[in-house]
């Protein structure tokens, strides 16, 4: 005689570990197998894009900060590189360089807190998380050097940044970089090999390539299943044409490959940041910051302007009319975007993996509900 | 990454979809709002333009027209585009949904419905995202605040 069970529905979030912040889920359950997955938004809807309405241009930059607060560099530069290209404005070479160093240790940080939020997912406690935090440890306290903040830095500015590096910044950047690797290569070595993950990770929260491009995703996720996609090559913004790296690619889109993705970009990100700095001995002192006025009136028109930002396509679309505010102010969020595909990834697994997989994703709420 | 000109490809575009193309410039191509569906599936069916991807999706209040504005990406061509709508008047804005063309867009209307009141017809789930059921008004619309 068949078993007839009855399906339950599970509320998850918005206030629970695992969610990453504020994001709920409501899950309808057979057993343990995942039948139905509704993710709902907007815990954290603070109104941005409707505030920044009524700010200048230049007050806009703390709210970047607040989008994606693990990665805030990439938010600054992705906003002010929007700005910037609709106003026509040159940024110094030396500034180039420095928001490519800041902003590539950025992706190190964000890339390496992933990883860690994935592994305590799959229940390995606090170890490798917080051997994670000791490296961004690090890397924050560099960022005090340079614009004093730990976290929210609003370092950038429109036409470069706030401050040049400190003379003391290269000694400390010279030594985490000396160090980084062998310190990455015990976290590698801890986790790479382990049964548990390998078990839990394989297989799971799957998305083919069609479906990947199809759900619009981007960054790691995108990469993860075989799609050789990355706006730092393929759409050049910046400097990135000067720069050696290479755009890593998972084979089956499952949450293995998403990890994998990450910790190979950490090294490839760490590969860059060495070359930028090699490149800024070359680079004469001078300004990191073109003339531009405090009240900044870009010309009447759109733009839309993308970066690779840790997490994907971060995007900004400006309308200017002229003023000091933008008309309308619109953030392409990677994450908001990416979490559409959880659905398709989540149903037919286990509730467990449901959690695995929402890790995998990477989300940041303030950058999803913005 | 090469950036399509509306102006170019405005006439395969009318050949294809009679009295689609409102008008086109160097940076964007405005298509008449019905034939969105019509002229998105061209676009991403099509070989020479291949888009397969929609990086961006969001609408603009001016007040006498509301604006959609599609971002569309192939990532074979190595080309982008940049594709409008107007919708006119500030009530019943209804415009055709493209989910079954990009799933990626499924949130992306749903907010758009939800801060700018602009309906997608066909659109499997189309609820308020970012704000509560029971909310009055479109905190995005320029006459909000």
């Amino acid at each position: 005689m068949a078993l007839k069970t009855d399906l339950v529905t599970l509320n998850i979030g918005p206030h629970h570990p695992s969610t990453h912040g504020v994001f709920r889920m409501r899950v309808t359950l057979d057993g343990e197998m995942v039948r139905e997955v509704e993710p709902m938004f907007g815990y954290l809807h603070r109104g941005l894009e409707k505030l920044a309405e009524g700010r200048t241009y230049t007050q806009i930059i703390p709210f970047t900060d607040r989008l994606d607060y693990v990665s805030s560099m990439q938010g600054n530069w992705g906003y002010c590189l929007a700005v910037e290209t609709l106003a026509g404005i040159e940024v110094p070479e030396r500034a180039e360089y420095i928001r490519m160093i800041v902003s590539e240790l950025q992706r190190m940080i964000n890339h390496m807190l992933a990883v860690g939020f994935f592994i305590t997912d799959l229940g390995a406690m606090q170890t490798p998380f917080l051997l994670m935090f000791r490296e961004r440890e690090k890397l924050v306290d560099l960022y005090e050097m340079l614009c004093g903040q730990r976290f929210l830095y609003n370092y950038m500015r429109i036409g470069g940044v706030s401050h040049d590096l400190p003379p003391e910044f290269f000694p400390a950047v010279t030594k985490f970089m000396d160090e980084f690797p062998s310190y990455f290569q015990e976290f590698e070595d801890l986790l790479i090999g382990n049964e548990i993950i390998q078990a839990r990770a394989i297989g799971t929260g799957v998305i083919s390539a069609e479906q990947a491009i199809n759900y619009s995703m981007s960054g790691p996720c995108l990469r993860a299943a075989n799609v050789d996609w990355d706006l730092r090559r393929d759409a050049p913004y910046s400097i990135y044409d000067r720069f050696k790296f290479d755009v890593i690619t998972g084979k089956n889109g499952d949450n293995w490959d998403r990890y994998r993705v990450r910790m190979e970009e950490v090294m490839q990100s760490y590969g860059i940041v060495q070359q930028a700095l090699e490149q800024l001995q070359e680079v004469p002192p001078g300004p990191v910051k073109a003339k531009v006025p405090n009240l900044l009136r870009p010309p009447v028109g759109e733009v839309y302007v993308a970066i690779e930002a840790p997490k994907g396509e971060m995007g900004f679309y400006i309308v200017s009319d002229g003023s000091i505010a933008p008309y309308r102010w619109h953030v392409r969020s990677p994450d908001f975007i990416n979490l559409g595909a959880l659905r398709d990834m989540a149903i037919g697994s286990k509730i467990a993996d449901l959690i695995a997989t929402l890790a995998s994703i990477d989300i940041c709420l303030g950058s999803v509900d913005r | 990454m090469k950036v399509l000109a509306g102006l170019d490809i405005e006439a395969k575009i009318q050949a294809e979809i009679p009295e689609s193309v409102v008008e086109s410039d160097q940076e964007s191509i405005l298509i008449d709002s019905r034939a969105i569906p019509g002229v998105m599936r061209f676009l991403k069916d099509t070989p020479e333009f291949d888009f397969n991807y929609l990086n961006n999706l969001t609408a603009v209040d001016y007040l006498q027209y509301f604006e959609v504005i599609y971002n569309l990406t192939s990532m074979n061509n190595k080309q982008t585009l940049m594709v409008k709508s107007h919708l006119s008047g500030r009530e019943n804005l209804e415009i055709p949904s493209i989910t079954h063309l990009w799933q990626g867009a499924d949130v992306q209307e749903r907010e758009i419905f939800d801060l700018l009141g602009i309906r997608f017809i066909g659109h499997p789930n189309l609820k308020r995202i970012a704000l509560w059921e029971g909310f009055e008004g479109h905190p995005l619309r320029q006459d909000f605040l």
